[in-house]
């Protein structure tokens, strides 16, 4: 089933177009990596696509149109994790991890044995336990953002859109985190995340769309949308593609010489 | 009374007051010493007043054409007895000047205000006079007097004040009626033991709460004293204002309302107290007529 | 014991303190009436004498004005910081007791609230409305803590003078003394008229705010992640905007500015209620309504006979706590 499906998606930040008629889908199964330069509109899409900022365009969520669902309905298909790290007030890990659940309780309704069943498994997928009542403002940068991760987990939403997830964390963390995702696409989930580290998303991810300029200019198999003509049209630079341990390598070596770029071409 | 006391006047310490008093006179004496033959010759013939309590005895004492001008307040009737006859005076504002302008051969002034405005007129070179806040009946004869001899007008003064003493006499001749008479101003205040008020209040035969409650001076009166102490009359001070202000909300409190309702509660408009002259004996007047009706119910 | 047992204790012995500050409120004034007695009296017949009259129409609607005050500014001030998510954000800091206060200086120096009186709940309400606008749109263009501050600084200095322009101008000689008054406010002498003025728009308010509980536990990770957990920012927004407006400025309207209560009470209460902004309302509420009826306890045994202003002592108070509070903020200040 189509989880999240964008067609000619347009969006603006003051006055700036960042969006120029972005359409995707993604589906149950998929780990989508959202790969482009600083810049490309990948924040804005993922936000655009949850409707947290004003954008043209059609957007729907399980075959449904997004502008008609409530902010609630939204809530329990598709689970966000924004790129800031905001943890607003000294809360313990176990509280932050349980906001997670807010869209599946009524107003004022406490949480329920099910509620607790998930903030427990997500707490153990992201090995919390320990932190559990720790201030969640007093952790490391990686701890917090796992502590955040939980919490989207917690949500248990069928689609999980994750900005930078992997920005902050040590290699270990990444792996671990990549893996988390793939096997929650394994289960039947779709995620996307947007990605820096090209060999992480070409290793781990299912799938490529590459952003450029507010455009997508390939979405597919990581191996069809990372080649090194794409890299020095759209990075501008010159890289090194491998095949190492049963996945690809993508190692950026130098700047593309000022002749051989495409970019800047209206 | 309630401005009087609460915003122009500053109320003093006995002793300071005493002391500036004493001060005051040496002064007159030592002028009066000095310039005696000057001023027996020639009394001034041009004077600008600029304190509306100045305004009004100099309106009460000056000869004809010998007062060229009052202050604005003079005929503010909320403020001034004589607001009719201040029409016939040059207004002025109390700012040097405009003073200056009318070239006068004497300036009056309240010691409390327009302090700047004064030592710039003495430092002009015109003869300026002060007079004091009062705040006893023998103030009001030691201003009248004193008024009286500035101006060159003794006899004027001596009668003025013969008419106020016989008056006094007249009210001090019926029996007290030893009624207690609450003072409730805006802002909660009220006038004790060294105040003019608290003279009139005696005058008219009547026993101050403020003397129980040991309030001296013009200090405040809480609300929940006025209650607890269930005054035989309550005198108030309404000003008639062109906008309200907080500071009468005391009156349309219910506690007040309820204290008051149908009864004892007795209006002396601030123009007789703000100012000590005779006409304040007409307070006086008001309260012993209320305390009288209050007794016929 | 566990967390939800720990909080329901906290709310259970704020209540008493709330509760023994409240009758405490009832016993001081400048008529020595004993404790017996006034608790009697409050019971009496109207009619039965000035003891009668003392305590329920002077003390009574001041200890309950100053309950419903302190609570407002003590709730306000948390879903204040909840929503802003900023420890320095209260009422007043915010310009918006100021300019509640201007609108009920118009309303009452203009005469208007005399023929319509519910004019000055709602003037009051105006001026609040315009200063939370004011200060949610600088925040919400990517404002900084600072940012929210020095707005609120800007509106509260603008608000002061035009509240001084407004009394100085009146033909009232007394309004330019009661300036002070407005600024620092005070509980003296208020009346069950103020109570029932004011009553009802506090009331409202409150239950505004008490619903935006939830979604401040969720803004605590940020708007967008709050907006992606099914949060309606703009119906919390209109929530703590009219909330805060509406009983912050039928507060002001009735007793004047009061400073600092929202800024330090929810500041001191939060780690009894592990951080949790939906928890930090209730407990705030009853900690404001202790706090404010302590201050006005305070200034009738420091000062009896002296009207001392209220917003004296929570500034004296207050200020020290605020200067602290940038001190250990000032990193994520700027």
């Amino acid at each position: 089933m189509t989880l999240l499906s964008v067609k000619g998606l347009h969006a603006s930040l003051g006055g700036k177009p960042v969006l120029n008629g972005v359409s995707f889908s993604v589906g149950e199964g998929e780990f989508v990596g959202l790969i482009g330069p600083n810049g490309a509109g990948k924040s804005t899409l993922l936000r655009a696509a949850l409707g947290l900022v004003g954008a043209r365009g059609e957007v729907a969520i399980a075959g449904q149109d997004a502008a008609a669902m409530t902010a609630r309905e939204r809530a329990r298909r598709i689970a966000y994790l924004p790129q800031e790290r905001e943890i607003g007030w000294p809360v313990s890990v176990e509280m932050v991890v349980s906001l997670g659940r807010a869209p599946h309780r009524p107003a004022f309704a406490g949480l329920d044995a099910a509620d607790r069943a998930r903030i427990e498994e997500a707490m153990g997928r992201m090995e919390l336990e320990e932190f559990r009542r720790r201030p969640a403002t007093e952790l490391s940068g990686g701890e917090k953002a796992r502590v955040l991760i939980a919490r989207a987990l917690a949500q248990d939403a069928p689609l999980l859109l994750a900005d930078e997830p992997t920005a902050g964390l040590d290699p270990s963390h990444q792996i671990t985190l990549m893996r988390l995702f793939a096997e929650l696409a394994r289960e039947g989930r779709g995620v996307v995340a947007s990605l820096h580290d090209l060999s992480l998303a070409a290793r781990w991810c299912t799938r490529l769309i590459l952003l450029d300029r507010g455009t997508i200019v390939a979405d597919g198999p990581p191996r069809e949308v990372l080649t090194r003509e794409r890299l020095r049209s759209v990075y501008g630079v010159e890289a090194h593609l491998a095949e190492a341990e049963g996945g690809m390598l993508v190692v950026p070596l130098d700047m593309a010489a000022p002749e051989l770029l495409v970019r800047g071409k209206p | 009374m309630r401005q009087g006391r609460a915003i122009r006047q500053r109320p003093a310490s006995g002793a300071r007051s005493f002391a500036r008093r004493l001060a005051l006179a040496a002064a007159v004496v030592f002028t009066l010493a000095d310039a005696a033959p000057a001023i027996a010759a020639q009394p001034p013939h041009r004077v600008v007043s600029m304190n509306v309590c100045t305004d009004q005895l100099a309106m009460l004492l000056a000869g004809e054409g010998q007062l060229y001008s009052v202050s604005y307040l003079a005929s503010d009737p909320s403020a001034s007895v004589l607001a009719g006859e201040a029409g016939r005076y040059v207004v002025n504002h109390g700012l040097a000047e405009e003073v200056f302008l009318m070239s006068p051969d004497l300036v009056i002034a309240g010691t409390y205000t327009t302090r700047t405005t004064v030592a710039l007129l003495r430092r002009l070179g015109f003869r300026v006079e002060e007079f004091a806040p009062v705040n006893s009946f023998a103030d009001i004869r030691e201003h009248i007097t004193r008024m009286g001899e500035i101006l060159g007008r003794q006899e004027k003064a001596a009668e003025l004040i013969a008419q106020m003493d016989a008056e006094l006499a007249g009210l001090s001749a019926q029996p007290p009626s030893r009624k207690t008479v609450a003072l409730y101003y805006a802002n909660n205040y009220t006038s004790g033991a060294g105040t003019l008020v608290d003279e009139t209040v005696k005058a008219a035969g009547l026993v101050n709460i403020a003397d129980k409650l040991d309030l001296q001076g013009t200090n405040q009166l809480p609300l929940e004293l006025l209650v607890l102490n269930n005054p035989d009359l309550i005198v108030t001070s309404e000003g008639e204002y062109a906008a309200p202000a907080l500071a009468e909300q005391g009156y349309v409190h219910p506690a007040f309302k309820a204290l008051t309702a149908g009864r004892k509660a007795v209006n002396v408009p601030a123009k007789y107290t703000i100012c000590g002259a005779p006409f304040t004996l007409e307070a006086a007047r008001i309260m012993r007529d209320a305390a009288q009706e209050g007794k016929a119910q | 014991m566990s967390d939800t047992a720990r909080y329901r204790l906290l709310l259970i012995l704020l209540a008493a303190g709330a509760m023994i500050l409240f009758v405490l409120s009832l016993t001081v004034g400048p008529a020595a009436i004993g404790f017996g007695d006034s608790i009697a009296a409050l019971f009496d017949r109207k009619e039965a004498g000035p003891l009668a009259l003392i305590m329920q129409e002077i003390r009574l609607p001041r200890a309950i004005l100053g309950l419903m005050i302190g609570a407002t500014l003590g709730l306000s001030g948390a879903v204040l910081q909840g929503y802003l998510r900023n420890p320095l954000a209260e009422p007043a800091l915010l310009g918006i007791s100021a300019t509640a206060s201007l609108g009920a200086v118009l309303a009452i120096y203009t005469g208007f609230s005399l023929v319509f009186p519910l004019g000055l709940p709602l003037a009051a309400l105006a001026g609040a409305v315009v200063a939370v606008i004011v200060v949610q749109a600088m925040a919400g263009m990517r404002g900084g803590a600072l940012t929210i501050i020095l707005a609120g600084v800007a509106l509260s200095s603008l608000a002061a003078a035009m509240t001084s322009l407004a009394l100085n101008l009146s033909p009232n000689p007394f309004a330019a003394l009661e300036i002070m008054f407005w600024m620092l406010g005070s509980l003296t002498d208020r009346s069950m008229t103020h109570v029932w003025l004011a009553a009802p728009f506090m009331v409202v308010g409150w239950a505004m705010l008490a619903n935006v509980g939830r979604s401040l536990d969720t803004l605590t990770l940020g708007r967008d992640a709050a907006a992606s957990m099914g949060v309606d920012l703009r119906r919390v927004q209109l929530l703590a905007v009219l909330g805060t407006a509406a009983s912050v400025g039928a507060a002001t309207a009735v007793a004047g500015a009061i400073g600092f209560v929202g800024l330090v009470v929810p500041h001191l209460l939060r780690p009894f209620v592990g951080a949790r902004p939906s928890r930090l309302l209730p407990a705030s509420a009853l900690g404001g309504a202790s706090v404010l009826l302590a201050a006005d306890i305070l200034v009738r045994v420091i000062a009896p006979g002296k009207d001392l202003k209220l917003g004296v002592l929570t500034a004296i108070v207050g200020a020290p706590f605020f200067l602290w509070l940038v001190y250990r903020t000032r990193r994520n200040l700027l």
